[in-house]
């Protein structure tokens, strides 16, 4: 039979989860690139240069995404856990998190 | 009405059989369709007048004994107590055992690991006196109590262990109601045991391997909240880790 | 090593990474303007001990954090149990921080 259980806490798990693992597989890779930067300065400008594709650019956004995401999932369950809070201070305490990111993170944006 | 054979008046239930000498099969039964059913009027509808060696189990009726939960549609649900209007999907109703349960036969699920690991998470009562002593005095507004009482309604269902995805993937895992009966215990006043508790919680398959996905507190069926139960075991641990008491 | 304190480690780990994150990706929005080069991040990390700390310490607790939640996923959806489950999550660990310990010596040094 079929599991049903598509809850948000259920989502927030596994995006948690997923997010999780997949900065865990691309952190060799991240590691890898930059220790040419040892003896191959050349070949780190090559791989950089690889950057500028729209593909590697839409990976470029999704790994950033991934690891915001893993970083205010994280801040939710450290809250959820050892704060005790009743629900609705913690989704007061998440939205206000949240916001105050999204405006300092526009404000970044603009100031450079 | 959904749920309805055209103008017949009945259902097509699927119900899981087989168990542990047999490998579990769906098999179809045509139900008489009612306004008001239950998804165990159902059941017993099928038992009494198509297969008599369906096997299920329930007692009470009425949502008090927690023997007679099942999968309903995917979902871990007290039977007894839920409207086969409410659950209907796409008109169909499937009916199975408790997963996370071993099958003793069609939907009757064997519950020994649910009650070893009941008693593994120190889920039975450490007096602080004898019977020669007086009873102590209890604050019914105090902050523990007020705690202890939010999950002493515990039926032992199994439906949070049942619908627990950390259950499935670690067999070791204690599961919601075992932990949320330590919770009780630990702000019991009148349990002698609290680093007993927090030991037994703490080892392999303890309150930590918890990742609060919530679906304890969302199915279960007296609104109880095993997770916020839970992150309080994980809150005494790391204070009791700190050298801090409770 | 008890689940308890790998839980602590774990948590503990985050913590620590929580304002590493934040400046990394200030750090990444920062630097993609205008493309990027090895000389631009070379000149930025080179010779500083702040971004030798900084990242340093950033790949101890990453090795940390991600070898546990790795141990984590491979009990609950590889199936991998006991002794294996352990040996190759600290591998995975170990491997983490030496490649790590690389990099951020091949742009700081």
């Amino acid at each position: 039979m079929r599991v049903s259980r598509a809850h948000p806490l259920w989502l927030a798990y596994v995006l948690h989860r997923l997010s999780g693992l997949g900065l865990a597989l691309f952190l060799p890779l991240h590691f890898w690139v930059l220790s040419y930067a040892l003896n191959d300065a050349a070949r780190l400008d090559a791989f950089l240069t690889l950057t500028d594709m729209p593909v590697v650019k839409a990976a470029e956004f999704g790994l950033v995404f991934l690891l915001a995401v893993h970083f205010f999932g994280g801040l939710r369950l450290l809250a959820l856990e050892w704060l005790p809070w009743s629900a609705p201070q913690k989704t007061w305490a998440a939205a206000a998190v949240a916001g105050s990111f999204l405006v300092s993170t526009t404000f970044l944006l603009q100031a450079i | 009405m959904p749920g309805q054979d055209q103008g017949q008046d009945h259902l097509t239930v699927t119900v899981m059989r087989g168990g542990s000498d047999a490998p579990q099969r769906p098999e179809a039964f045509q139900v008489p369709a009612y306004d008001n059913q239950t998804v165990l009027d159902v059941v017993s509808w099928i038992q009494q007048n198509t297969d008599p060696t369906l096997t299920y189990r329930f007692a009470c009726r009425v949502g008090m004994c927690g023997s007679c939960a099942m999968m309903v549609n995917g979902v871990p649900r007290w039977t007894c107590r839920t409207h086969v209007n409410k659950v209907l999907r796409d008109g169909a109703l499937e009916v199975g055992p408790l997963r996370n349960l071993p099958v003793i036969k069609d939907l009757a699920a064997d519950m020994d690991p649910f009650f070893d690991k009941w008693v593994a998470a120190e889920g039975r009562h450490h007096p602080t006196r004898s019977r020669d002593d007086d009873i102590a005095p209890i604050d019914p507004a105090g902050d523990d109590r007020q705690a202890a009482s939010a999950g002493i309604e515990c039926i032992n269902c199994s439906i949070c262990y049942s619908a627990c995805d950390t259950v499935a993937g670690n067999p070791d895992y204690l599961g919601p109601a075992a932990l949320q009966r330590a919770w009780t215990l630990f702000n019991d006043a009148k349990d002698d045991s609290r680093d007993a508790i927090l030991d037994a919680v703490s080892g392999k398959g303890g309150c930590h391997s918890c990742h609060s996905m919530g679906s304890c507190t969302t199915y279960c069926p007296n609104d109880l909240d095993p997770l916020s139960a839970i992150a309080g075991l994980k809150r005494a641990t790391v204070k009791r880790a700190f050298g801090g008491r409770k | 090593m008890t689940e308890f304190r790998l839980y602590m480690a774990q948590r503990l780990s985050a913590l620590v990474m929580a304002p590493f994150v934040l400046v990394h990706i200030g750090v990444m929005i920062y630097a993609i303007q205008g493309g990027l080069t090895a000389a631009e991040i070379l000149g930025r990390t080179q010779g500083s001990v702040f971004w030798f700390a900084f990242y340093g310490l950033f790949v101890v607790a990453v090795s940390i954090h991600a070898s546990i939640g790795l141990r984590t996923i491979l009990g609950e959806w590889a199936g991998l149990r006991g002794g294996a489950r352990d040996a190759v999550s600290a591998l995975i660990g170990v491997g983490l921080f030496a490649m790590g310990a690389t990099a951020v010596w091949a742009v700081t040094a």
